[in-house]
């Protein structure tokens, strides 16, 4: 029996960030700050998935994420899945969530809003959540789906 | 509400908004009551807006208080390229209170963010002019003696007029009836339609403007602006569907008063000025005692 080939190394300790859509890697990437840490990153993108054709994963070593700060992605990667991973064992699964505030991750779809115009950080109101729909602090107006544009 | 923002009228609950509409009456008895002596107010006014500044001034000028500020941005440093942070960070050193109308949606809720003073929203864009708001609330009550259980007409342009949309937020927490009456293509957005069911309130929708204005208590007009329609002949068609006349009120309640937030073009015939019933130059005047009790409850003075 050969035993099954891994696409990206496996870690000792740290967390794995599974099932995002291979198109939206490297805004998981920028979400996360992952380009502006001194920790190892392994990742692999356009692997095949069963559920999503093409997905993208994140091996990150010594890294565990709290949840408000791994819920920022859930915009992005709606079916992320989290393994904490210790002594490269699987200790802990997580699935993430949509967070109530969203903070310097989207941008408003209005163009006469003043985040828009003005050198400045996002923030809206999760109103719904399938299908998305989020209220800008600011100008009051609603970004859905259809108009998402990550920053 | 001392030392809080005033960017939307959702900021001020139900006892707030009452309490500065009984103040708003005070003030009214008693115009010249030196409260802002010694305090400076900025007034910010990034586009020019005429009515709204002027009502604001006076009503600083009544309370004894300072002014400084602009009148429109190319008389600012904005046009030097200047933030608005910046502006704003600069200003409320200066200043006990800022009042503020800026172009862009979104800016005051900014500007309250930044300034280590108050900030009263007097227009941001097409989002929200909520000193309008009271001033409507100050009129009816007024008029009516209650904002409780009256039967609102909302005419016109009901799907970007903003002051129909905060009224109707406001008014909201005083069981009303709604009547909107609209051409189809400017009808109430459904965001706001789905609002009051969700709160239980009756509402009902007319193309026509007829004699149904018989049960209205408040008849609130607006413009119907020709930059809203990017089908020249759909304007021509409805600009003069919308008007009311002198004779359309022959059998109106004798309550009934009404209103517009100004300026009109011709959506009220001038043969309705001289009708008891009609409000809205008195309303403009409300405007003054409304922003001097904003002012005064905002700054502890009252």
């Amino acid at each position: 029996m050969t035993k099954k080939e891994l696409s990206v190394r496996a870690i000792k300790n740290g967390t794995v960030i599974d099932h995002i859509p291979a198109t939206h890697l490297f805004k998981v990437i920028s979400i996360l700050g992952l380009d502006k840490i001194e920790n190892q990153i392994t990742f692999g993108t356009n692997l095949k998935s069963k559920q999503q054709g093409h997905k993208a994963i994140i091996k990150v070593a010594k890294k565990f994420f709290a949840d408000d700060e791994i819920n920022k992605i859930a915009l992005v990667a709606p079916f992320a899945k989290l393994n904490i991973i210790e002594d490269y064992q699987v200790v802990d699964k997580k699935v993430v969530e949509l967070p109530d505030e969203v903070v310097g991750i989207v941008k408003c779809f209005n163009p006469k809003c003043i985040t828009n115009n003005e050198e400045m950080v996002t923030k809206f109101s999760l109103v719904e959540k399938q299908p998305l729909a989020l209220k800008c602090n600011y100008c009051e107006k609603i970004t859905n789906e259809e108009h998402l544009e990550v920053i | 509400m001392k030392n809080k923002s005033l960017v939307s009228i959702s900021d001020f609950t139900k006892e707030e908004i009452l309490r500065i509409v009984e103040l708003a009456a005070e003030f009214e008895a008693n115009p010249n009551q030196k409260l802002l002596d010694g305090k400076v107010v900025s007034s910010l006014f990034f586009e020019p807006s005429t009515r709204t500044r002027l009502s604001f001034e006076t009503a600083i000028n009544r309370l004894g208080g300072g002014i400084i500020g602009f009148t429109d941005s190319s008389s600012s440093s904005t046009s030097k390229g200047e933030s608005l942070n910046d502006t704003i960070k600069m200003v409320s050193n200066y200043s006990d209170l800022i009042v503020m109308r800026h172009p862009l949606e979104g800016s005051a809720r900014y500007a309250s963010e930044v300034s280590d003073v108050p900030v009263i929203n007097a227009g941001d864009g097409a989002n929200q002019h909520p000193t309008q708001t009271l001033l409507d609330l100050y009129s009816i009550y007024k008029t009516q003696g209650t904002l409780e259980n009256l039967n609102i007409f909302l005419v016109g342009d009901l799907k970007y007029g903003r002051t129909v949309h905060s009224l109707l937020m406001a008014m909201s927490q005083f069981n009303p009836t709604f009547n909107f009456i609209s051409p189809d293509s400017l009808k109430m957005p459904d965001e706001y339609k789905l609002f009051l069911d969700k709160q239980g309130i009756k509402y009902y929708e007319h193309l026509e403007f007829t004699d149904i204005i018989e049960e209205s208590d408040i008849l609130y007009m607006t413009r119907v602006q020709r930059e809203r329609f990017s089908d020249p002949i759909e304007y021509e068609k409805v600009k003069n569907v919308y008007v009311l006349r002198n004779s359309m009120l022959d059998n109106t309640k004798d309550n009934l008063r009404i209103l517009h937030p100004l300026p009109r073009v011709n959506e009220i015939h001038t043969d309705v000025d001289a009708n008891p019933k009609a409000y809205y130059f008195e309303q403009a005047e409300n405007g003054v005692y409304a922003r001097m009790a904003i002012m005064a409850s905002i700054l502890g003075l009252k």
